[in-house]
């Protein structure tokens, strides 16, 4: 493996890894409102949270320069607050890939979050525990399974995301050009298919560890009498 | 949070085993008998119906009895915390957890009251040791109740480990059982938690509830529709029909008046009686109980004279004689007055009066012409040893008092 693979994969890891982690909180949270709670407009915002899905990823992609370019008023928000700018840089690698896996983190959580018998909790606060213990020890243990599963289904989207992360922060080689970008990259120049089909079993060996690592820690949570 | 403190030492004497066997506790006891430790009055919704109850539970166990649908989950649920009744009061050792005239309502976590559910509700994801200390370990509750004491109190020292997926649907109760006696409560409360059981079980089960009444010290308020089981546990029962509030009083009263009772399902009828073993003949494995000044012979190891226990006759397995007779394999034949006679088609439900005491004979109608009864007539109840169900009591209920046994 070459010095510009190693990076390609390392850009990668770093952007997917990014967007999970980012998105984890904000996805168990809109999934512990859709599945528990009733309010005015839920309907709209359980589409607003699957149009990432079902919308061309170039919208998707627009939207985010629109909104998070350097000159849009996100953008500016998070410059100004934060430091943080997303035009052409890894980090809007991140956020797209990040949005993009939003509705595959949210659907398993959520899924798990209503199937999930709520008298647990209500024995909980019976024992005395209020209710950000019963949180931390009933509801997020047994939701766990559901947020793995989030988690590795998202990661894989983030890994292989295309369309709106060239759309939003371009191909830009040691910046933005993750596996999926290089793999297209090389495709488009006459001699690249060798190099191109090395990126290629990589992307490939990666969904699958993924995924045996996913199989492997759901079966050691959901193991019971463990803690 | 000084409140709290307040109301842990008011029920430390219960709480703390080592107090047991001071004169504390019998003056507790005494006092919460006449205090009530329980005062319910409220107001709410149960899906389709209003529930509109008020009633009091002392010590002991006070049983929430009716049919399927009349509100007593719901009301359990209010006392606990879990559902919000429109309006009233709920006060609990003379704690008020709940005034809607004050604005009251303390969360579930902080009303001290452990809950039994019917489908015991075990966190799947913890081992049986770690459900047993929730309270302590999530809910920061006090560790007043000696672990080990409950443990063996329950059978569950070998199951500690175990997940609860693994239990059986007996131990998974019990286990259930102990985690709310070991939430340090000062009240507990019990949904049906016989009823996802099956008969075998329900045995299995039933002697524990009947040694933790003797050893919690705290007062029980027990849901039930299943007859036997109100009539083997509780002292008081709570009639609960529509929401409201039918009858209640001591429990063997309120049973004999069912058992009359139209509409009540008539081969759960019965009664309680509460006696004192006299004798007993190891030889047969049978043992003599005085019930006032008569004389009944049951089966049953492990009685010894002295002891008072509480007998369970249903209506269908007694019989009536006019005259006593000795060639006969019925051995326990009572003589009794007819008080009552309540016909429904081809059976005939007599209450009998002996001693103070009351039994009741399902007989069909055509023998009650035949034996030609009345009213005031005198007869002999004939009780098949093999059909009493009888357990031992620690002490006399005062709301058995009816029962003449002499301490």
């Amino acid at each position: 493996m070459g010095e510009t693979e190693l990076s390609i994969i390392l850009l990668s890891a770093r952007v997917a890894f990014t967007a999970i982690l980012c998105a984890l909180v904000p996805a168990f949270a809109v999934a512990w409102l859709l599945a528990r709670r009733e309010f005015p407009g839920k309907g709209v915002a359980q589409a607003l949270v699957t149009l990432p899905l079902v919308l061309p990823p170039v919208v998707t992609g627009y939207g985010l320069l629109i909104l998070f370019g350097s000159k849009g008023p996100l953008g500016q928000l998070f410059e100004n607050l934060f430091g943080i700018s997303f035009a052409f840089r890894w980090t809007g690698a991140a956020l797209a890939a990040g949005v993009m896996a939003f509705p595959l983190l949210v659907r398993p959580i959520r899924l798990s979050l209503e199937a999930m018998d709520q008298g647990f909790g209500e024995a909980a606060r019976t024992l005395g525990a209020s209710r950000l213990t019963v949180f931390f020890t009933v509801t997020l243990p047994l939701a766990l399974p559901g947020v793995i599963a989030g988690a590795v289904l998202g990661f894989a989207k983030a890994l292989g995301e295309f369309g709106a992360t060239i759309t939003f922060v371009s191909n830009i080689p040691g910046e933005t050009q993750t596996l999926s970008l290089a793999i297209y990259a090389l495709l488009q120049s006459p001699s690249g298919d060798a190099a191109a089909l090395r990126l290629i079993a990589i992307a490939i060996a990666l969904a699958l560890a993924a995924i045996l690592a996913s199989e492997y820690l759901a079966r050691r949570l959901t193991a019971g009498g463990r803690v | 949070m000084s409140v709290l403190k307040k109301f842990r030492e008011k029920w430390k004497p219960v709480f703390r085993p080592e107090f047991r066997k001071n004169n504390e506790l019998e003056h507790f006891r005494d006092s919460a008998r006449s205090g009530s430790a329980l005062c319910v009055d409220i107001r709410g919704r149960a899906g389709s119906f209003e529930i509109e109850t008020a009633f009091q539970a002392g010590a002991g166990v006070t049983a929430l009895f009716g049919p399927s649908g009349a509100g007593k989950s719901t009301l359990l649920k209010m006392i606990a915390g879990t559902a919000r009744p429109q309006s009233g009061r709920i006060v609990a050792g003379g704690r008020t957890l709940f005034d809607s005239a004050t604005g009251t309502n303390l969360p579930p976590e902080k009303r001290g009251i452990g809950f039994v559910f019917q489908d015991a509700r075990l966190f799947p994801h913890l081992s049986v040791r770690r459900n047993l200390t929730y309270a302590r370990w999530a809910g920061r509750r006090p560790a007043s109740r000696a672990f080990d004491e409950v443990m063996a109190l329950l059978g569950l020292e070998d199951r500690l480990d175990a997940a609860p997926a693994t239990l059986s649907g007996g131990e998974r109760q019990r286990v259930a059982i102990g985690r709310a006696l070991l939430a340090d409560p000062a009240l507990l409360l019990m949904d049906e938690p016989l009823s996802s059981l099956d008969k075998a079980r329900r045995n299995e089960i039933l002697p524990y509830l009947e040694a933790i009444r003797t050893e919690a010290g705290i007062p029980i308020l027990y849901v039930s529709h299943e007859t036997s089981e109100v009539a083997r546990l509780a002292d008081t029962v709570v009639l609960i029909e529509n929401g409201r509030v039918a009858d209640s009083g001591p429990a063997a009263a309120i049973l004999a008046r069912l058992g009359l009772a139209a509409g009540s399902d008539p081969d759960e009828a019965g009664v309680i009686l509460e006696g004192r073993v006299v004798d007993t003949d190891p030889s047969y494995h049978t043992a003599t109980i005085a019930l006032g000044d008569d004389r009944i012979e049951l089966t049953g190891n492990g009685f010894a004279p002295g002891m008072t226990v509480r007998l369970r006759v249903r209506a269908g397995d007694v019989a009536i004689a006019i005259a006593p007779h000795d060639r006969l394999s019925i051995r326990n034949q009572l003589p009794a007055i007819v008080a009552e006679i309540r016909r429904d088609g081809a059976f005939a439900t007599v209450a009998l009066g002996f001693g103070g005491q009351q039994l009741l004979a399902r007989i069909t109608a055509k023998s009650a012409d035949a034996l030609d009864l009345q009213p005031g007539g005198r007869v002999h109840a004939l009780l098949k040893a093999v059909s009493v169900e009888m357990a031992r009591v620690e002490k006399p209920r005062p709301a058995l008092t009816s029962a003449s046994s002499p301490r």
